[in-house]
């Protein structure tokens, strides 16, 4: 019985080690371990074992039955990585093919510009709010310290509605509307359109936007208007951004400045870029002409401020190097999709 | 403004720096240079040369050889030249081999000029060159003794002649020098003259400030036997000064005074009209010169002009005045426009005898406006209308006086007459070193700030802390202007710089901006790029877009000064940007075009305005290429949600001219029109030249931000399968999806979750009049699994409802 056992099995063994398929594997486990299987006519068998070698006959068929199980486990796994590695093999990809894009649009990038203005400014703590594009004349000029018939009125090339009502020549007008509500103290942006009568060109259009700045309460200093324009130059075009303030004349605030920043593109050595200067004009700013606190009903001994005024098209274009205003208003995608 | 550096140099001797030192410096205090031109730019190597002997070149006719003496010490180069005026013994300015001039072969100036080499003429060597006023830079304008085409012969100049032979030329001519050009701001009048800027560039490079020293001049006849002044508007005319000289003899200026006024690119004419020029640019102050001889009355009245007062100025050209335009008239007559122009009946011809000098103050203001009116563009108007001071009328009308006598241009008659009703006495501004600190945020103490103010001729009473400002700072009124000028010579670059530390205030968007940035993020993240376009266009637009005459859409706000027609309306509506883009991107040739644009329009409470009108936000989509109306519905129900509309949006048939009649909507949301969506009319894309089927849609976001909400609730996740059925029905094609959709959600109550609608079907098969529609309708219960017989109940009500429509199950 032994010799029979291990003869059935040694024949599996060998059948299953020269087995080349998975299938073959099936009809070796029905030929021997199947109801007519070969191992199961053992078991068949056991009748006629005499009753005490039953047990033993028994185990010695169980264990010929692991053997064999065992060995055609591993064989099984050994084809089933074999199948895994062919047909991972078979699946190899030209992975250098286009990807499949679903085409998603683009802001506008005045909108870049102003997000990015937006953002380092909301970071320092100031509310961004909106003001009228159509206005009355008194906001945009008289309340700023223009009077009637200053010549600053005919410097800004004014669209006028009616002789109350004009399109905003700045956003600086939002600052009026702001201190009207009374509410101390201020940290506010206000970008928005605002409106010259200039012919088209390069460098020029009729509708173009800023970013007005206001900060009032009762210590703003100039130096801290200088240290919050420098922080805004180093986030808005790189840390290693350098700025230079240069005195300049705006009604509305005393003392003004200008502020240039290094040439991004050369830092400041000079190039064609920056004129050869070094230096890019970017904003006006000043302390709040105490005459505007005043005509708010703002105490002007005990509140202080200062206020600046940023071109956004300015920005944008420099920043992207854009050398033609124009193709900002023509929304050709072929552009809009570069930003 | 111009000036250049020797002419600052002049009144500030002590000034030693280079060009960009200059630039730079003076730039940071205040005195902005917007650029310089060195005149000797591309000059090299130019000598006065005498050409000793000429001879015929021998192969060519046009051609002579010159020997050329370029030393005192009698050195002589050979020169071949084409020119034909010069000879022997002619004093010229010669280049020599390896110098350069500042034109190139075609006579254009070049930056850095041109190098000139010795070389071959038709076989003669040449070793150099004679050179034309061009040549140099300049031009006759500014050398008006240079020959016009040829060499600059220097013979018969009476300064140049003297030069020693081999001296340098662009030294000889005044050209080493430095023409900086300025950006004089409108507050600072006072620096729109050399004085001025003198008197900052000083200050700037605390070297001290020698002004022109003016002496008494006149002989001792009084001119008011000459000439008296009535101001009878002296609103308008502060002060007015006259002063006369006899004995007027017209010639060239002197070199010196015409290089000046060339430096600042006026072109000399003659002693009298240069001596105006030159006051005007030193003093800041325009003057005028009558010929004494046409002035009836022997007097001068200063007045508003009469209504329709016709005038001729002195370019012949005939005006008519108004009211408000002040003249200056002798006892008869109008002789000039105040502060603008001289009159042709007065003016200085060569032959004058006496003449009578004008320094006056008009009003800015008045001066700007006539001007305006009279379509008038003058450099003296341009002066005028800043606001001059009447101080420095009397001291500049001395100068150019000093500057007849000094030139031998005529006899100055003794005194002046002057009528200045209310002298203009100088400010006094109270200083305050601690609010001048905390307005700075520096910690300057007060014998620096003094020695600041005191820089710029502002005296300082330290005991009543109080500085005097001269009357020429028109703009130091109160204690920031102070400030300004601490802060200016401290140094801007010196003050620190810090972050406000103030009280905080909650920074961020409005809810308004939020939800206008999540709309646009929600167009672009569907394809749509972000389009500009401008607030204003021409009322022709409404035409194109088939508006009917009396539409409200037509009612736009005009503009009274616009750029032109193209630019004179408000838009009423953002349509017309967003398809001339369109348009703009279809005849580029670009495919599936998807643009967005957020931006106002602009609805007048009534017309004419009265009051500021209603701006709108709209949200205006436009595409064309791969896409159809349902391509656009689809992209404004994702933005509506995503911009916090929570409820389905509705879409109800709509007549608008623009749009298909057959393919447009109005979009519903709460009962409000909050916009449209349709097809371009196909007349309207013909008229942006658009030969693609072309969808709009427009959402005013005012509607968006009033009911945003963006407050989710989280619901449980279902934990009992679904039943889904898919009915196909047949139906007539105007029943609407729309209604057969709202019997599905009606009668479907609360066990159905969903309703798609998965298959459209026309054709064959179902009758040409009818139309399939195909739904798959989902329902759940959230508290059991839904039984058979529980589905069939809703499902047996949702089919009797839309049999009563019309529409049939398909069998």
């Amino acid at each position: 019985m032994k010799d029979r056992l291990e003869k059935i099995v040694q024949g599996a063994l060998s059948q299953i080690e020269s087995s080349e398929q998975l299938e073959k594997l099936n009809e070796i486990k029905i030929a021997y371990l199947g109801k007519k299987g070969e191992l199961t006519s053992v078991l068949k068998s056991m009748k006629d074992v005499a009753a005490e070698d039953r047990p033993k006959v028994g185990q010695m068929v169980n264990e010929a039955r692991a053997a064999i199980e065992k060995e055609m486990e591993k064989k099984k796994a050994f084809f089933e990585r074999k199948i895994r590695e062919e047909k991972i093999k078979s699946e190899t990809i030209d992975v250098t093919l286009p990807g499949k894009v679903r085409r998603m649009g683009h802001k506008h990038p005045n909108s870049i510009a102003l997000d990015d203005v937006e953002n380092i400014f909301i970071g320092m703590g100031y509310q961004v709010i909106e003001g009228p594009e159509i206005e009355y004349d008194y906001y945009n000029f008289e309340a700023l310290n223009i009077p009637a018939n200053h010549p600053a009125k005919d410097e800004q090339d004014t669209f006028y509605i009616t002789e109350d009502i004009v399109l905003r020549t700045q956003t600086s007008s939002v600052q009026v509307h702001e201190m009207e509500k009374g509410n101390l103290p201020i940290r506010m942006i206000a970008p928005g359109r605002v409106f010259r009568s200039d012919e088209v060109d390069a460098t020029h259009s009729p509708s173009f936007n800023q970013i007005e700045g206001l900060v009032i309460d009762e210590s703003a200093t100039f130096a801290d208007l200088k240290g919050t324009l420098a922080e805004f130059a180093k986030k808005m075009f790189g840390e290693a951004t350098k700025v230079r303030f240069r005195p300049h004349h705006f009604p509305f605030t005393e003392p003004s400045a200008e502020m240039d920043v290094s040439c991004f593109k050369c830092g400041g050595s000079g190039c064609r870029f920056c004129k050869g200067e070094g230096w890019i004009e970017i904003l006006g700013c000043g302390m709040v002409h105490p005459r505007v606190l005043e005509m708010r009903d703002i105490d002007s001994e005990k509140y202080q401020g200062f206020a600046f005024g940023i071109g956004l098209e300015r920005i944008a274009l420099l920043k992207y190097e854009i050398d033609d205003m124009r193709l900002l208003y023509e929304n050709d995608v072929r552009f809009l999709e570069q930003f | 403004m111009n000036t250049p550096l020797s002419w600052i140099k002049a009144y500030v001797p002590e000034l030693d720096c280079t060009a960009e030192e200059y630039m730079d410096k003076v730039t940071i205090t205040g005195t902005k240079v917007e650029g310089y031109e060195k005149l000797d730019d591309g000059l090299d190597k130019i000598v006065v040369g005498k050409i000793n002997k000429i001879e015929r070149h021998p192969d060519a006719d046009k051609l002579v050889i010159c020997q050329v003496q370029i030393s005192e010490s009698g050195e002589s180069v050979q020169i071949v030249t084409g020119a034909q005026n010069v000879f022997e013994g002619a004093l010229i300015p010669v280049v020599l081999d390896g110098g350069r001039v500042a034109t190139d072969h075609s006579g254009n100036k070049v930056t850095g000029g041109t190098k000139i080499k010795k070389g071959k003429l038709r076989g003669v060597e040449s070793y150099g060159m004679m050179c034309s006023i061009q040549e140099l830079g300049s031009s006759t304008d500014m050398y008006p003794d240079a020959a016009e085409d040829g060499i600059y012969i220097f013979n018969d100049n009476p300064e140049y002649s003297k030069a020693p032979i081999g001296s340098d030329v662009p030294q000889l001519l005044g050209l080493r020098d430095v023409n900086f050009e300025y950006e004089i701001t409108s507050n600072r009048v006072d620096c729109f003259s050399v004085i001025g800027i003198a008197r900052e560039a000083a200050a700037t490079f605390r070297k001290p400030f020698k002004p022109p020293v003016v002496k008494e001049t006149g002989n001792n006849e009084d001119v008011n036997d000459y000439i008296s002044v009535e101001v009878k508007d002296a609103d308008l005319c502060p002060r007015y000064v006259a002063r006369v000289a006899k004995n007027i003899k017209i010639e060239p200026s002197p070199e010196w005074l015409q290089r000046r006024l060339a430096a600042c690119g006026i072109r000399p004419i003659n002693n009298i009209v240069d001596i105006t020029n030159y006051v005007m640019e030193e003093y800041g102050q325009p003057m005028h010169a009558f010929d004494h001889d046409t002035i009836k009355g022997r007097k001068i009245i200063v007045r508003r002009a009469h209504n329709g007062e016709k005038f001729q100025t002195l370019d012949g050209q005939d005006r008519v005045m108004d009211s408000d335009v002040l003249m200056i008239c002798d006892a008869e007559k109008a002789i000039g426009i105040a502060g603008i122009m001289g009159g042709e009946n007065s003016k200085i011809t060569d032959d004058v005898k006496t003449m009578v000098f004008e320094a006056a103050c008009f009003d800015g203001t008045n001066i700007r406006l006539s001007g305006k009116r009279l379509g008038m563009r003058t450099d003296a108007q341009a002066k005028f209308e800043k606001g001059l001071d009447p101080e420095n009328a009397m001291a500049a009308i001395n100068r150019a006086c000093q500057l007849i006598e000094e030139l031998g241009a005529g006899e100055v008659v003794g005194g002046a007459v002057d009528v200045y009703a209310e002298k203009r006495a100088p400010k006094k501004v109270k200083y305050d070193v601690d609010k001048i600190n905390r307005l700075l945020g520096t910690d300057i103490g007060e014998d620096e700030m003094v020695s600041y103010f005191e820089m710029v001729d502002l005296v300082a009473d330290r005991d009543k802390k109080e500085v005097t400002v001269p009357t020429w700072r028109q703009d130091v009124l109160r204690l920031a202007d102070l400030a300004e000028e601490v802060a200016r010579f401290y140094g801007y670059d010196k003050i620190p710089s810090t972050l406000p530390s103030g009280e905080a205030v909650a920074g961020g968007l409005t809810e308004k901006l939020r939800i206008e940035q999540i709309a646009k993020c929600a167009a672009e993240h569907l394809g749509f790029f972000e389009s500009v376009t401008y607030s204003f266009e021409s009322p022709k637009v409404y035409d194109k877009l088939l508006v009917p005459e009396e539409d409200e859409l037509r009612k736009a706000i005009v503009i009274s000064n616009p750029l032109g027609e193209d630019y004179s309306i408000m838009r009423t509506s953002s349509l017309n940007g967003m398809l001339t883009s369109l348009s703009t991107n279809y005849n580029r040739r670009n495919k599936d075009v998807r643009l967005y644009e957020m931006a106002n329009i602009y609805i007048p409470k009534s017309l004419p305005l009265t009051e500021r009108p209603n701006e709108y936000m709209q949200l205006t989509l436009g595409m064309y290429g791969n896409c159809d109306f349902y391509d656009m519905k689809g992209v404004v129900e994702v933005i509506a949600s995503r911009s916090g509309l929570r409820e389905p949006l509705s879409f109800v048939v709509s007549k608008r001219p623009y749009l298909h009649p057959g393919r447009q909507a109005d979009i519903m949301y709460k009962d409000n029109v909050i916009g449209y969506i349709g097809e371009v009319h196909p007349e309207v894309a013909d008229n942006y030249s658009i030969k693609e089927k072309t969808y709009v849609s427009v959402i005013d976001m005012r509607y968006v931000i009033e009911y945003a909400d963006f407050n989710a609730k989280y619901r449980g996740l279902p934990k009992f399968p679904a039943v889904t059925r898919d009915i196909s029905l047949v139906m007539k094609k105007n029943v609407l999806a729309g209604q057969v959709e709202s019997i599905i959600r009606k009668k479907g109550g609360k066990l159905l979750e969903h309703v798609e609608l998965f298959d459209v079907y026309e054709g064959e098969g179902i009758g040409a009049e009818n139309k399939s529609l195909a739904y798959s309708i989902r329902f759940r219960d959230a508290e059991r699994t839904l039984e058979d017989k529980d589905v069939t109940t809703v499902m047996d009500k949702i089919i009797d409802a839309l049999a009563e429509l019309g529409a049939a199950l398909r069998s």
